[in-house]
């Protein structure tokens, strides 16, 4: 891809780079317990907790598998497990 | 025939001058930070927007550093922005200056001349704006008042062209045209407006379309951002030409192109200088003409990009050039005799080069000055001496430690 | 479209960028974000943000967005208030999100230009307490006693013996209309704050208290947990400060110890052995003084 004049960029580009690779360990919902408050979606440092007619899914193209969201769930909905690479 | 003026004719300081051209290029922002001697200009501004003559934002910075950072942040929302400093203030700019370049940010700057400290001094000379050679910043050295209200208008239009998009600096000598009076050949403004229409840059701080500015980035691109500024410094030399000529059909000044040839037909000898010097030089060369001396000059008028091309066309027949440098690069030489020996060197039949430094921190340079420096590249030239090291001009051994 | 989905189709920082895991910092900026709109141009000095947010052709930012040096940010955002006002693009308000090496260190005599001046401009210091991006050396924020890579825990050193510098108060000091502490353990609060700094003119300024978990040596989960103890011990007092006086804190409910905070951060590990009492003392005076000095807990 050529350079640009002046290295200016397009906002939201960074969408074709996949931080999901960087995971160990995966968030997973229980959706018995959760209780959709909304707080995991919050807490996620990199967008990646995302919710559709009020149930919560992880985008795991970009979750990097910190553990905040299941750290902060107040009902304990999300477990981190080993990731299997 | 070229277009005569009507403009109105002034005698004014040149501060003034720089002022005026300013305001007639009608920059949306201005931020400065004053220091000896480009307090004038900055202040001569100040005025204008006082009395309602001019309609700029103003930002009166506590330091050069952001003054040169407020134009980089006005330059990219898309304001055409200007500055102008001095000596440790310029210094001060460094690096900002760099980054702007390597941002593409075209806003201008007077550089005026002034030797850096230690010891400090209000002197003038050229180290200061020497040391931002190397930056990515377009360079211009001019000769007179008439000249630095020409190459301003002239720097706004080139600095914004769409493929040279880079800071340009024009450079004048403290005191002798700061503080100087002359008389100068206005432009209408909208003579002005037509030749400089409103800064519409492709790209700028845009919320309708968010782009980022100012990227990290590593060695598979970082080259060649490197050398597309190169690019844009080989292009501008085309294209400066150009705008330099299209002023000139209006004005019906004509400065030269890159650099001015004069009197160099036929000549042996070729002094190379830029600066306010060069009246100086001009009118040794009348007198050493008059003698029968072939003697020339050669005036850099943009010094980056370097005119290497139209310097050769001028010198190739000389049989020595003897390059004046008031700047001097410690533990090597002056820049633009290393400038010009690095361009030649290689190359067959080339005319000797001798660097002369000469006038720092205000010594004084007068005909008599330069017929000496005339008479010691003879000299060297018929020893057949080559000359490693520069020549300090009037340098007085006695009072050396 | 790739990822222009889930928590990304509105976002204004979308994932992709590079912070570390559970980086307090990225989380902040998500907020501040939702806080501002659209319509603000962000300006970032060097540090961890530029940095895992501008790899070349890669960028987060769906707002216009510039990096130019570390130490010129302010500058560089006052040039660009000037420019929308002299384009007339009265909608577009300026924001700088900055560390606090850039802020409190070496931008600090272009903040104050900034501040004085009374340029239209939101400041933002994400406050990590020390310069992660080059390896976590002190700045002026460090907080006492914390060990850094240029005041390292050693035989005759406890790390940084100074206090951090109360920047708020200097910012409030030059008239500054709005300025208020938030920390990313209370996102709400954080967001409000945001809020209400927009409704203002002319200078404002938000310092958060953003956790690192690879700098201050916690576990990637950890940031908001962090936040909360700092807070709710007393050395990360949040409050607001509105044309020069304290017009609201956050109460401490339950009043922890230091301790509890320090003992959590690796940064601070030294202290809990048996030599560092004396200092711990010290920390717990600089918590009951801002408690006092900032009546964070309710007198019943
Ligand atoms: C003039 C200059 N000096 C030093 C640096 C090196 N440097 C880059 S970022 C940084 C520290 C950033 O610290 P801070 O502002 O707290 O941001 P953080 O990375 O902690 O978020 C330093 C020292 C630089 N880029 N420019
Ligand atoms: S594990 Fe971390 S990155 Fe992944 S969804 Fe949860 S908070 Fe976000
Ligand atoms: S070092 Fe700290 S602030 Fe920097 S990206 Fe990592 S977690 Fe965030
Ligand atoms: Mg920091």
């Amino acid at each position: 891809m050529k350079i640009t004049i002046g290295g200016v960029v397009k906002g939201g580009t960074s969408l074709a780079y996949k931080t999901g690779s960087w995971r160990d360990q995966r968030p997973l919902i229980d959706l018995d317990l959760c209780k959709a408050c909304g707080i995991c979606e919050e807490v996620c440092p990199d967008n990646s907790v995302y919710a559709e007619d009020e149930i919560y899914y992880i985008d795991y193209e970009y979750c990097k598998g910190c553990g905040l969201c299941a750290h902060e769930c107040p009902v304990d909905a999300i477990e981190m497990v080993l990731e299997e690479k | 025939m070229l277009e005569q003026t009507m403009s109105n004719v002034k005698v004014v300081e040149g501060s003034e001058a720089v002022a005026l051209a300013v305001k007639g290029c009608r920059p949306e922002v201005i931020s400065a930070y004053p220091i000896s001697p480009q307090t004038h200009i900055v202040e001569w501004l100040a005025r204008m927007m006082a009395n309602g003559e001019m309609d700029t934002e103003y930002v009166r910075v506590e330091s050069e550093f952001s003054a040169a950072s407020v134009i980089s942040g006005s330059s990219a929302a898309g304001s055409r922005s200007y500055t102008a400093s001095s000596s440790q203030g310029l210094l001060l700019m460094t690096e900002v200056l760099y980054c702007s370049a390597g941002m593409r940010l075209p806003f201008v700057i007077t550089g005026v001349n002034r030797a850096l400290s230690a010891p400090i001094t209000i002197q003038i000379d050229h180290q200061d704006t020497i040391s931002l050679r190397d930056s990515g910043v377009i360079q211009f050295y001019v000769e007179s008042s008439q000249e630095v209200y020409d190459t301003h208008i002239a720097a706004f239009k080139i600095a914004e062209d769409p493929q040279i998009l880079l800071p340009v600096m024009v450079c004048m000598d403290g005191w002798i045209l700061t503080h100087s009076y002359e008389r100068i050949n206005f432009i209408e403004q909208e003579k002005i407006d037509s030749f400089l229409p409103p800064f519409r840059p492709a790209n700028f701080l845009d919320v309708n379309n968010p782009k980022a500015w100012g990227s990290y980035s590593e060695e598979n691109v970082l080259m060649e951002f490197k050398y597309s500024v190169q690019q844009a410094m080989q292009y501008g030399k085309k294209r400066i030409t150009e705008i330099f000529a299209e002023l000139a059909r209006i004005t019906g000044r004509d400065h030269g192109g890159l650099i001015e040839a004069y009197r160099t037909e036929d000549a042996e000898v070729i002094l190379l200088a830029m600066g306010s010097v060069v009246g100086t030089i001009k009118e040794a060369v009348d007198e050493l003409r008059s003698i029968g001396k072939k003697v020339g000059l050669v005036k850099i008028r943009c010094y980056r990009p370097f005119p290497h091309e139209d310097i050769w066309e001028a010198i190739k027949a000389a049989k020595v050039v003897a390059v004046m440098d008031a700047n001097f690069s410690m533990g090597s030489e002056g820049a633009l005799g290393m400038d010009l020996k690095s361009k030649l060197c290689g190359m067959r039949d080339t005319p000797l080069v001798f660097d002369f430094i000469a006038g720092l921190g205000g010594r004084e340079i007068n005909v008599k000055t330069v017929r000496r420096i005339v008479e010691k590249a003879e000299e060297m030239l018929n020893k057949g001496l080559p000359l490693s090291e520069s020549y300090w001009v009037d340098l007085n051994p006695e009072i050396l430690p | 479209m790739n990822g222009e989905r889930g928590a990304n189709k509105e976002a204004l920082f979308v994932s992709g960028h590079r912070a570390c895991h559970g980086c307090g910092l990225a989380l902040a900026v998500r907020h501040i974000l939702k806080a501002t709109g659209p319509d603000v141009i962000v300006v970032t000095p060097t540090g961890c943000l530029e940095t895992f947010s501008s790899p070349y052709g890669y960028s987060p930012w769906r707002v216009p967005w510039i990096h130019h040096l570390f130490e010129n940010a302010p500058a560089v955002a006052s040039g660009i208030a000037a420019a929308l006002s002299a384009q007339k693009r009265n909608n577009v308000r300026v924001v700088v999100i900055g560390g606090d090496g850039s802020t409190f260190d070496i931008g600090f005599g272009a903040l104050s230009g900034m501040l004085e001046r009374g340029d239209d401009v939101l400041y933002i210091c994400t406050d990590n307490g020390a310069y992660m991006n080059t390896g976590g050396q002190r700045s002026g924020a460090t907080p006492t006693y914390s060990s850094t890579t240029t005041h390292p825990v050693g035989r005759k050193s406890m790390g940084k013996p100074q206090l951090k510098k109360d920047l708020p108060a200097i910012v409030a000091d030059h008239g500054t209309p709005y300025v208020a502490t938030a920390s990313v353990a209370y996102l709400k609060d954080l967001r409000k704050k945001v809020e209400k700094a927009m409704t203002y003119h002319g200078p404002r300024y938000i310092q958060i208290d953003t956790p690192c978990p690879s700098g201050w040596g916690f576990s990637s989960e950890l940031a908001l947990e962090i936040g909360r103890l700092g807070v709710n011990c007393g050395l990360v007092p949040l409050f607001e400060m509105e044309n020069g006086s304290l017009t609201r804190v956050r109460k401490i409910r339950k009043k922890l110890q230091v301790t509890e905070y320090l003992k959590a951060q690796s940064r601070f590990k030294h202290l809990l052995q048996e030599d560092g009492s004396e200092y711990l003392k010290e920390l717990q005076e600089i918590a009951d003084q801002n408690i006092a000095k900032y009546a964070l807990i309710t007198s019943s």
